[in-house]
């Protein structure tokens, strides 16, 4: 795990890219821990609640421990019209949790996003931003079993 | 049958966009060369005679929002709107998918009229591969220098529908909440830090070599004379052919979902399309055969006309109420909260549609979403705000009986 305060500084030079060094914490850790925020701040020269305001704000963002991988079911209008909400039953029941909840072995996270863009193939589950498209509750099984 | 015309996908499929020397072999860059050539002043006059206007949703003409920029400012931007949070959209992620470097040609272009030595490039966070692909671009243009001393940035955002609101993407480059600004001032005269910026949608950018090339009378004569060129649809829902099409701007509605979509999937009867995305009106079947262009389609009732182009097609066994109610949930979870009309807004008319929805709503609470609709659309500080309860009131206009349907009993 890189150093957070390292990181920080490695990002120094981006203007204003607060939310590139929180993307660069979260792709090791997946979610921002509190040194994280405070680091933020250090660099990017803005107070520590600006910095959590800015954590806070976006929905990929997370101040919460998150698992390894984020599940994400779009529950915008074109994937709710083709069945997003069957699909999300069958992850729910797949991982034994609930929306916002982490697998206790720390693998999974499910959450609910907006339209990611893959309309074409509706109804569209992401795992770490990666689209699964045209999905259908039977497959849940073997596209979660297929992860490492 | 109706006839596609590619502009922003004129090297779709056809080269491989990972290649820069594949961009050039097929005339990449030249059209930049020319603009070079060209006095920015003429430049600006050339793109605005196109009347080539915005692509990303709102319309405006880009040569009008060019000129906002004051002339002899020391520090200007072109900024690349690659938010794409409007449902139903997919078009800009397949444009930059399949020719990256038509994006960074057309911002260069731009640059070149506004005096611009930094552009940023702000792609949406659900899409990181984009990032990567965009840098990679970058990167091999800088090697070539094709771009001149014109350099771009790819920054990212972290999944928030408003940021696709340019002054909420401009705060979002700077490193803050993305909360749109009061305007005036306007980016043209005040945005990335301060200085003059102007913000475009991919699909615009990539217009402006093309017009170049071959000149402004020659796309100002593609389509519907009041909104040139083409328009790249999206389609989703019950639409056989769920793709992105892209048409001169005259055609109709009818044609798009019928000629192109292939019809309703599974042989159903139509119920309503919503265009423009979530933010969209309904549009029900009397209306089928009105042309696309972005001011036809406004005079329907939506706010947006034909916004960013994503036609989502609802067939007869869909629930209008129920469909509706997650289009307002959609909004309550969007709304950034720095205006009272949206912040209030959104959450009541989610509250109001979910009461209807479970059969616990009366005319008093289609009363209350029309009202509320009413100050959204005129006090709310941002399009987002303005916007969003279109979808609700041209449902209520035009399917009432649906919402009836599931009022409570009287007595």
């Amino acid at each position: 795990m890189t150093d957070l305060r390292l990181l920080a500084d490695a990002h120094r030079d981006t203007r204003g890219g607060i939310i590139e060094f929180f993307h660069a914490v979260q792709a090791e850790h997946n979610y921002l821990p509190e040194e994280a925020i405070k680091e933020a701040a250090r660099v990017f020269g803005v107070t520590e609640p600006q910095a959590y305001g800015v954590a806070t704000f976006y929905s990929y963002l997370s101040t919460t421990p998150r698992g390894r991988y984020i599940v994400r079911m779009c529950e915008s209008a074109p994937c709710h019209i083709a069945g997003a909400d069957q699909i999300l039953e069958a992850l729910k029941k797949h991982l034994g949790i609930e929306v916002g909840e982490t697998t206790s072995d720390g693998r999974f996270t499910l959450e609910v996003t907006q339209c990611v863009g893959q309309c074409q193939g509706t109804p569209v589950v992401t795992i770490n931003s990666t689209p699964y498209v045209d999905v259908t509750p039977d497959q849940i099984p073997a596209i979660l079993n297929g992860l490492e | 049958m109706v006839e596609q015309l590619h502009i922003a996908f004129r090297n779709a499929d056809k080269i491989d966009p990972n290649k820069i020397d594949d961009y050039l072999a097929v005339g990449g860059y030249q059209a930049l060369a020319k603009a070079r050539a060209m006095d920015p002043k003429d430049l600006a006059t050339e793109v605005k005679s196109a009347n080539l206007r915005g692509r990303g949703g709102a319309g405006f003409n880009a040569g009008l929002k060019w000129g906002f920029v004051p002339a002899g400012a020391d520090t200007t931007y072109v900024a690349c709107n690659l938010d794409e949070g409007e449902p139903g959209t997919y078009k800009d992620r397949l444009i930059v998918e399949k020719d990256p470097h038509s994006l960074l040609e057309g911002m260069a272009i731009c640059a070149w009229a506004i005096r611009s030595k930094q552009g940023y490039i702000y792609c949406r966070g659900e899409y990181p591969y984009i990032v990567e692909h965009l840098r990679r671009a970058v990167a091999q243009a800088e090697e070539r220098g094709v771009l001149g001393d014109f350099k771009i940035d790819v920054r990212m955002g972290a999944g928030a529908y408003v940021c696709g609101e340019e002054s909420a993407l401009i705060e979002s480059i700077e490193g803050h909440r993305g909360l749109p600004r009061y305007k005036p001032p306007f980016p043209g005269v005040n945005g990335i830090w301060g200085e003059p910026t102007v913000v475009h949608n991919v699909e615009t950018l990539v217009a402006l070599p093309e017009i170049v090339s071959r000149g402004a009378d020659w796309f100002a004569g593609i389509g519907a004379s009041n909104y040139p060129g083409t328009k790249v649809l999206t389609l989703t829902g019950d639409v056989v052919n769920r793709q992105a099409f892209e048409v001169p701007t005259n055609i109709t509605l009818r044609q798009v979902i019928y000629d192109l979509g292939g019809g309703v999937r599974g042989g159903k009867a139509f119920k309503a399309a919503q265009v423009g995305g979530t933010s969209g009106g309904l549009i029900p079947g009397s209306y089928l055969d009105t042309p696309i262009d972005f001011d036809s389609m406004r005079l329907l009732g939506s706010f947006l006309g034909l916004g960013t182009g994503a036609v989502l097609v609802i067939d007869e066994t869909r629930d209008i109420v129920d469909m509706l109610t997650r289009v307002a949930k959609f909004f309550e979870h969007e709304s950034c909260g720095k205006c009272t009309p949206c912040r209030e807004g959104t959450f009541r008319l989610y509250e109001l549609m979910k009461k209807i929805n479970a059969g616990d709503g009366s005319d008093e609470d289609i009363e209350k979403i029309e009202n509320i609709g009413k100050v959204m659309l005129r006090a709310s500080l941002c399009g987002s705000g303005q916007a969003s309860p279109s979808p609700l009131l041209t449902g209520i206009r035009y399917f009432r009986s649906e919402f009836e349907r599931k009022m409570k009993a009287r007595v």
